[in-house]
């Protein structure tokens, strides 16, 4: 269901941003009121004071054109986007229309086929970008090479159809996260483990040591999309037991999904999940929602946790829980984040999500746009506003504000590979349907990993 | 860019007076019509303005719809390719189906029969009682309660906690707790579970079932039951052998109105399990195919096998209320 996940990332990305902004706000200590208020009064100032507009140089020659951007991202996080665009349009003349619009999955369809398509889409899902690919102009030779010096290949790849690329990378998300609480660590003299066995062991060590908590919580319970938390740890799995080229193949059926190599990645995974020495009690967490899941994590009953990084503003919003760095060891009911780590110390896959920029008028003004987006000058304007970050290799942390989306940026800079959420690019029986259902049936009924494996199969579409 | 509250409005009351300008002419031109005509075409007319809209409406919104689903499942996913029969063999062989089909059948046998038995008890032994009116509306209120609601305030009675140094907050299992005993997580196990959700809507129908009864019973003469009373019969066979024949009638549509609810049971399902732990109905696996898989073809086969649950249901109930007015 395409709509729940980006709905959820959303949740996360606006609660994350309030509380970014309260940190901004905390940092700049100007002693002024309202922090939101401060946060565009400093950039209105700025753009005032912007003495000329060299930096703006490669998108001049446009003035008086009107850009339309068409996207899923609405209010309240449309305004730091539209923020971020000031002094480009200030200085360029281009007007930025930002239309967003939480039908973009059906309108975009209805509106390229009515002949009123968007300058420029923002796609939640490359998935979604491929249908269109006949009526999208092709990215311009400064687009990509603005994109390949500034992303990894992967996220260019992700843009690509048919070898040509159409969408520039925009925002970006990560699920590669374990959470967890320095506190809790440090005071229990565990160390941060950065391969996979040497996390097997910490939970060992946890499960023996007097520690009143367990070694990990889980929840996967989410209304009718119950499942799809289970489904993430298969994926991250996947990209670490197997190679990208192995995962890409899972995802386009050309292995099949009760492939032995699948079977040994469930297995995996069942090493913690379904390991009651771990978890406690295993089928409950069939019936614990994905975010009171992580709630063990504040409270100290549980020590680890994995979910992506919105889950920070769900913890923050309703289990009081504060995000802090890793350095922060104490801070009670403070939260942070270490990287799910992979089979050896240098490989770093990272698993999740982004936008994609593509299209569908050749204009210069057009091309300004979409090549100013892909600008490490605008990813680390945008991500400096808060409550956001990007895989654009030119962002400087020290522009991140929120500690976990800081980690994220690193994660997302050092991932050997990057790859999507298999489960979204997968069709909709097996990644909307089968694939959270039967992960469920094998958590909550313990059905033996092959039967799981052997019944998503059977549900893949033929053609 | 905001618009202001007139920039807002000013479309929609425009609209809104222009409509209801049509609507005045249409109804002036009808008159005008009406009265210029002959008898005969002033009675053509008549059928024309009153039984017109409502056929039309349901030529649109139940029987081209219909006619549409069926026509879909003989299609495959997309509706572009028929496939013949290859949707219903796909309903009736695969082991999941059969767990959905399974699961509708516990829910139309128990959720009915539970109700009315309740409902009817209730009722009877209401019937003479003083202050009646507040037991009757407590059990009444679940009525008033979405399904919705009521599947959320249920969750948290099922809640099971599985650590043990965090309070219990489900009722239930609180209890259990309580008593010593070890706490169940209700909605885990098949095939218990579906019977913790089938409770639920016995919960809510029960006072629909007492309402009605209790109504019908109300219209039983005082006459016959004290005739019964003054033979000798117990308070048992006056029950049996005098209300429940008297009132068969009613019982028959509370039941049969029941079963039809029944069959399209799916925010309970859908809010409390999601269809998960083996307690799916066709309903919901009807909803899933269609719109979160968008496998069209499956999920209008779901629909019509649902459709034929229900027309027998129905057929009974129709034939039932012919009867009952030939009787009178």
């Amino acid at each position: 269901m395409r709509h729940f996940v980006r709905s959820r990332t959303m949740l996360g990305v606006a609660t994350l941003s309030v509380a970014a902004l309260a940190l901004a706000g905390c940092a700049a200590d100007d002693g002024a009121g309202d922090t939101a208020t401060d946060v565009v009064a400093d950039t209105d100032t700025d753009t005032a004071m912007a003495a000329g507009c060299e930096a703006f140089a490669d998108y001049m020659g446009n003035e008086g054109e009107t850009v339309e951007i068409y996207t899923t991202i609405i209010e309240p996080e449309s305004t730091l986007f539209q923020e971020s665009f000031v002094e480009f349009e200030d200085c360029t003349g281009i007007t930025i229309e930002w239309n967003g619009d939480q039908a973009f999955e059906e309108q975009i369809a209805v509106r390229v086929a009515g002949g009123t398509a968007p300058d420029l889409a923002i796609f939640p899902q490359p998935g979604l970008l491929k249908s269109f690919a006949a009526d999208m102009v092709p990215a311009s030779a400064a687009v990509a090479s603005s994109v390949d010096s500034n992303y990894t290949a992967d996220w260019k790849n992700y843009g690509t159809v048919d070898g040509t690329f159409y969408a520039a990378p925009l925002g970006a998300n990560v699920k590669s996260f374990v959470w967890y609480s320095p506190k809790t660590f440090a005071d229990n003299g565990w160390s941060i483990p950065t391969t996979w066995d040497a996390m097997l062991t910490l939970s060992d060590e946890i499960a023996a040591s007097d520690y009143a908590g367990t070694a990990w919580c889980a929840g996967i319970e989410s209304g009718a999309a119950t499942g799809w938390a289970a489904t993430d740890w298969m994926e991250d799995l996947m990209l670490r037991f197997q190679d990208a080229a192995t995962y890409d193949s899972w995802v386009d059926h050309s292995m099949p999904f009760n492939d032995p190599k699948v079977a040994e990645v469930i297995s995996e995974a069942g090493k913690i999940l379904k390991n009651a020495d771990y978890v406690g009690n295993v089928s409950a967490i069939a019936t614990t929602s994905f975010s009171a899941g992580g709630a063990g994590v504040v409270d100290g009953s549980c020590a680890m946790h994995r979910q992506a990084s919105f889950l920070g503003g769900i913890l923050v919003g309703d289990y009081g829980a504060t995000v802090v760095s890793p350095e922060d060891t104490d801070v009670e009911s403070g939260i942070s984040t270490f990287y799910f780590p992979g089979v050896s110390a240098d490989s770093t896959p990272a698993l999740g999500g982004g936008e994609f920029v593509g299209a569908f008028s050749d204009a210069p003004a057009v091309e300004a746009v979409q090549l100013y987006l892909t600008s490490p000058d605008w990813n680390n304007a945008k991500a400096a506003l808060g409550g956001w970050f990007s895989a654009n290799l030119g962002l400087d942390t020290a522009n991140v504000a929120d500690p976990v989306n800081a980690v994220a940026v690193e994660i997302l800079q050092n991932a050997s590979t990057f790859r999507f959420d298999a489960s979204d690019l997968m069709p909709g029986e097996v990644g909307a349907g089968s694939f959270w259902t039967e992960m469920t049936a094998w958590i909550a009924e313990d059905k033996a990993d092959q039967a799981v494996l052997d019944a998503i199969e059977a549900t893949w579409p033929a053609s | 860019m905001r618009n202001t509250l007139w920039e807002t409005i000013a479309p929609n009351l425009t609209l809104l007076v222009i409509s209801l300008a049509a609507f005045a002419a249409v109804i002036y031109a009808l008159f005008l019509i009406g009265s210029r005509a002959s008898v005969k075409w002033q009675g053509w007319l008549r059928y024309g303005v009153f039984l017109g809209p409502a056929l039309l409406l349901l030529l649109v919104g139940l029987i081209y719809p219909a006619l549409r689903t069926l026509w879909m499942s003989f299609m495959d996913k997309s509706s572009e390719n028929f496939i013949g029969f290859d949707n219903y063999i796909w309903a009736f062989s695969i082991p999941e189906i059969q767990i959905v089909l399974r699961n509708t059948m516990l829910w139309v046998i128990f959720v009915p029969l539970l109700s009315t038995l309740i409902g009817l008890a209730i009722a009877y032994m209401t019937d003479r009682m003083k202050r009646a009116g507040i037991v009757k509306s407590l059990i009444f209120m679940p009525m008033a309660i979405s399904f919705v609601g009521a599947s959320v305030i249920w969750n948290f009675v099922y809640n099971f906690e599985p650590s043990e140094n965090k309070p219990e907050i489900g009722l239930l299992n609180a209890i259990n707790r309580g008593l010593g005993l070890e706490p169940q997580n209700f909605l885990l196990t098949p095939p218990w579970n579906t019977f913790f959700l089938i409770i639920v809507l016995v919960w809510i129908q029960t006072g629909f079932a007492m309402v009605i009864l209790s109504a019908a019973m109300k219209n039983v003469p005082d006459e016959v039951v004290e005739a019964a009373m003054l033979d000798g019969a117990s308070n048992w066979r006056r029950f049996t052998r005098v209300t429940l024949p008297m009132i068969r009638g009613t019982v028959v549509v509370v039941l049969t109105t029941i079963t039809i609810g029944t069959l399209k049971v799916f925010d309970i399902v859908r809010t409390m399990t999601g269809g998960n732990f083996q307690t799916n109905v066709i309903a919901n696996e009807m909803y899933a195919q269609s719109f979160r898989q968008l496998n069209y073809g499956q999920g209008s086969t779901l629909a019509v096998i649902l459709f034929i649950g229900v027309v027998p249901i129905i057929w009974y109930n129709v034939r039932q209320l012919r009867l009952e007015r030939t009787e009178r």
